[in-house]
């Protein structure tokens, strides 16, 4: 069951990504976090405890939802676009 | 001006944004760097694209300042330089680090005016790092610039005027919000009639909001204690005392906040004093009514420098930018200023009287328990703070870093640092102005090891 | 306030060197008042890189280093905890044939003091090291050394010698200091005189004020070592690596963040405080994503420098002064003081009690230094403190970096 819920943009344009491997979609003007959030209810896991993590401040203070892509690389979620064609990773804990 | 680099603004929000609409005004052209894809600040944030909410749903009452800043910075357009989605991470002699993207750009500076804004305060809480566990800030922000609910079934808890309005906002939107949780008693908000001559609007607001939230059944929570989030991988309910009595409710979603705390990093970078604010618990930057700073050419405005909100900042902004005009040897507006300086004398003294309704629960933190986690970046609990003061002897929360981690983590401790600030003046009974400050560190904010220099696109002076 | 405190030894410094000592001293039954300018183990003590190398160092340090070799797995009995030491091993990396040949020849130049090192060709280090990109040519390991966090290790053995029962001043700088016909009286904070049969001056980059205070001035210079750590990552460098010809270091500890050191800062306006250039922190992360390609998508979350004591030579200053009967120096380290400290500190005890030392230490005389020395005077008191501190207290600061 996702984490949240959307109320508007219901119809805008599909952006095309992939969530830990499965096909998903998530609407224009989704951040990151949005996009994940609404089809999950992880971003990724304390490196830590390997505690479930999926933001907290959405402002980009808290630095508690940075995400993997595939490629290694490393996106703050709240505070990133969602772009067509991204891979994000959020079974592990860290990066490659 | 002769070569003279150019004045740069930190923070496009109401502070930042009439700052540089009065530095353009002087006929000086300020570089405006801001974090956000657009101007706005965390209060009056644009979304990405548009949806079909209105400005008036989406900035309630606020519609028309909120249009007017947007409106105002738009019309700076070719008379500054703007760089959105730009993080400053470092500032030292007139030269400030810039990371765009995986370019460095650095800038030499001529008046610095400081609009850095606020995040929510908290206190950690058991359960508080699971998922679907949103600050009232992280919470607003959903609803608002993306047009989603942190669940369907909502707790809003905590204090500060922000807890009201959220769970309002989030009952207009159509979700169940199933309980508001204020730690402070009802009583405390008796206090907001004595401000009824200073912000008629305010209070008034804040009473409708109460209001329509009892109509329509909403539970309103006054005086609660020792809050649990329960949940395994996610949120599933709360739990808390009232009275001496345990209650619970079942939820998916919860924001959560004990009002604003300044962010105020960079000040710190650019070498200016600090002082301890009884009101906002914290050390904030010295600043004068002008918004002047003890470096020379350093000035602050807004949330940034204490809280007191989105009017406040709009006038402190233009304020702060007058006395850098003044302090250029420009000519300046005298009655402006002082205007504005007695605008910001009232707001503040309402300001006060907010506190005394939405107090900080100090009191929760002699009761937390030893496994609540502190420090969500690093993982340190309760217990092993404790440790730490007590094993190495530490009275001191630059000391405490050094042999806990805290406020080593990726946010540099804008999470926790106000907690363990009281966590520690609690534990060896120092009051909390005795127990230092944390100095902040470069970078103010995580950036990437392949951030490459770049020229900038163009001669930054004037 | 006056307040007076009367003691076996007194130590100017309450860093990693006058920590350790104080704990020694105590150790053999002396009383100790361990002084500091602001909290012990704030300064380079507890902010430099974390190294705990022995290769690379001058052949002259390599008995002291020794010394503090046999200490360093032995943390948790001596300070209760383990300073989170890891005996990971030192590569010293080489990027050209003559980087590789210097290597080679240390290697043979310290071939009888028990580093055991190790030389590894280009393709072997590829293979056991394959997270090591760049040009890299070969490098030689020590097995034996390793890293440990000095804000932990330095707070330990502060603590140590405060639970053993020295008298751990903190916030209390020296302002002046008179060798009288007993010992020496040192005037400290508000009002405390502490007399001492003998003292220690172990106070770093601010040490050489004393030293010339008793007429023996040291070239001492400070320098201010720019480091960077990132985000927690998986595990990727598996030891702790340095380069040939210097430019960059770097080590991961086990809760993976990796640390990342190569530049120096600069002072801020209160010469006592320093921080990190932005162009030097830029280029230390540019060349650590460089050199080490698993960390090309890392972040950087803080950057930090400390201020250190230096010597032209790079050696330290340690034994006895050359002036003063009862007055033993402890300073200069110049960048590599972590792993010998705890050395350093058994060393000064022995010296203390015995007036000599089982290890040799003799090439960091201070008197190695050309000074003209001035007759000594049995009452040599400092000009109102003025000299002792050249760099007074800022205005309640309130927190002291």
């Amino acid at each position: 069951m996702p984490l949240l819920h959307r109320i508007t943009r219901k119809g805008h344009a599909a952006i095309a990504f992939q969530l830990d491997g499965e096909p998903c979609e998530g609407r224009a003007g989704d951040t990151l976090l949005t996009a994940i959030l609404n089809h999950g209810e992880v971003l990724r896991r304390s490196e830590f405890s390997g505690s479930p993590r999926a933001g907290f401040c959405q402002m980009g203070a808290c630095q508690d939802c940075w995400v993997t892509l595939e490629s290694g690389e490393r996106l703050r979620a709240c505070t990133t676009a969602l772009a067509p064609g991204m891979r994000i990773v959020t079974r592990q804990g860290q990066a490659a | 001006m002769n070569g003279r680099p150019q004045p740069l603004v930190v923070g496009a929000g109401p502070a930042g944004i009439r700052a540089a609409q009065a530095l353009v005004a002087a006929g000086l052209r300020p570089l405006v760097v801001d974090e956000a894809p657009a101007c706005g600040g965390q209060i009056y944030r644009q979304r990405l694209v548009p949806d079909e909410r209105s400005a008036r749903a989406l900035y309630g009452s606020e519609a028309e300042k909120a249009q007017a800043l947007h409106r105002d910075f738009a019309a700076l357009d070719g008379r500054i330089d703007y760089w959105p989605q730009a993080l400053l991470w470092n500032l030292r002699d007139g030269i400030a680090d810039i990371a765009v993207g995986r370019a460095n750009r650095r800038v030499a500076y001529d008046g610095l005016v400081l609009a850095t804004g606020a995040a929510d305060r908290v206190l950690p809480i058991p359960g508080w790092t699971l998922p679907g566990v949103f600050t009232l800030g992280g919470a607003q922000i959903a609803l608002k610039a993306q047009g989603c609910a942190i669940g369907s079934r909502v707790v809003f808890m905590g204090s500060g005027p922000l807890l009201y309005l959220v769970a309002w906002q989030y009952l207009k939107a159509g979700v169940d919000v199933a309980a508001v949780l204020d730690t402070a008693p009802f009583q405390a908000k008796l206090n907001l009639l004595r401000g009824l001559h200073l912000a008629p609007m305010v209070v008034l607001r804040g009473l409708r909001f109460t209001a329509e939230l009892r109509l329509r059944g909403v539970a309103l929570h006054y005086g609660v204690e020792d809050v649990r989030i329960e949940g395994q991988e996610r949120v599933a309910a709360v739990a808390w005392r009232q009275g001496g009595r345990e209650k619970r409710v079942a939820c998916d979603g919860i924001g959560y906040g004990l009002a604003l705390r300044s962010e105020t990093q960079l000040a710190d970078l650019a070498g200016c004093a600090f002082c301890f604010d009884k009101r906002d618990r914290a050390w904030l930057p010295q600043r004068d009514a002008a918004g002047r700073t003890s470096v020379a050419g350093v000035y602050l405005a807004g949330d940034g420098a204490g809280i007191a909100g989105a009017d406040a900042a709009e006038r402190a902004g233009e304020r702060a930018a007058l006395a850098l005009i003044e302090d250029r040897g420009l000519p300046h507006r005298r009655e402006r200023a002082a205007a504005l300086e007695r605008e910001l004398s009232r707001i503040g003294r309402f300001r006060e009287l907010l506190e005394t309704a939405f107090p900080f629960p100090a009191h929760w933190v002699a009761g937390l328990s030893d496994e609540t986690m502190l420090c969500r970046c690093e993982e340190i609990s309760v217990g092993e703070v404790r440790r730490a003061i007590g094993q190495f002897d530490i009275g001191e929360i630059n000391r405490l870093k050094a042999v806990s981690r805290i406020g080593m983590g990726r946010c540099q401790g804008r999470i926790c640092s106000s907690a363990a600030a009281e966590l520690l003046s609690v534990e060896t009974k120092r009051d909390l102005d005795t127990v230092g400050r944390l100095r902040a560190q470069a970078p103010v904010k995580p950036i990437p090891l392949v951030l490459v220099p770049a020229d900038l696109p163009r001669e930054a002076a004037e | 306030m006056s307040r007076r405190l009367d003691v076996d030894v007194a130590i100017i410094g309450g860093g990693l060197v006058g920590s350790s000592a104080a704990l020694a001293l105590r150790g053999m039954g002396m009383s100790v008042a361990l002084l500091d300018r602001g909290y012990c183990g704030a300064q380079a003590s507890g902010v430099n890189y974390g190294g705990v190398r022995r290769q690379a160092r001058p052949r002259e340090q390599l008995p002291l280093s020794q010394r503090a070799h046999a200490v360093w797995p032995r943390l948790t009995g001596l300070i209760g905890i383990d300073g989170e030491f890891m005996r990971s091993g030192h590569l010293k990396l080489a990027r050209s044939a003559a980087d590789m040949a210097s290597l080679e020849a240390y290697a043979l130049s310290v071939a009888d003091q028990g580093l055991g090192l190790e030389l590894i060709g280009h393709n072997d280090l590829r293979e056991r090291y394959p997270w090591i990109g760049g040009d890299i040519v070969g490098g030689s390991l020590c097995a034996g050394d390793g890293h440990a966090n000095p804000r932990l290790v330095s707070a330990g053995f502060a603590s140590a010698a405060r639970r053993a029962g020295a008298h751990v001043l903190e916030n209390t700088a020296v302002t002046a200091a008179i060798r009288n016909g007993a010992g020496f009286a040192l005037e400290a904070g508000d009002g405390l005189v502490v007399n001492a049969g003998m003292v220690i001056n172990s106070a770093g980059a601010w040490a050489g004020a004393f030293a010339e205070a008793f007429g023996e001035p040291v070239p001492l210079t400070r320098i201010y070592p720019t480091m960077v750590v990132t985000e927690p990552l998986a595990p990727i460098m598996t030891v702790n690596t340095g380069m040939e010809g210097g430019g960059i270091y770097a080590r991961q500890v086990e809760r993976g963040n990796c640390v990342v050191g190569g530049e120096r800062g600069l002072p801020l306006v209160d010469p006592d405080y320093s921080r990190p250039r932005g162009e030097g922190a830029l280029s230390i992360i540019n060349r650590a994503a460089e050199l080490f390609p698993g960390l090309r998508h890392a972040h950087a979350i803080r950057f930090w420098t400390g201020t250190e004591a230096s010597m032209p030579d790079h050696n330290p200053v340690i034994g006895a002064s050359g002036t003063t009967p009862g007055l033993f120096h402890a300073f200069g380290f110049s960048g590599a003081g972590f792993q010998i400290a705890p050395g350093v500190g058994e060393v000064l005890a022995e010296l203390v009690r015995d007036g000599t030392t089982t290890t040799p230490i003799e090439a960091f005389s201070i008197t190695r230094f050309d000074q003209r020395r001035e007759p000594l005077s049995s009452n040599h008191r400092t000009a109102d403190g003025s000299r002792a501190d050249p760099d007074p207290e800022p205005h309640h600061r309130g927190v002291l970096s």
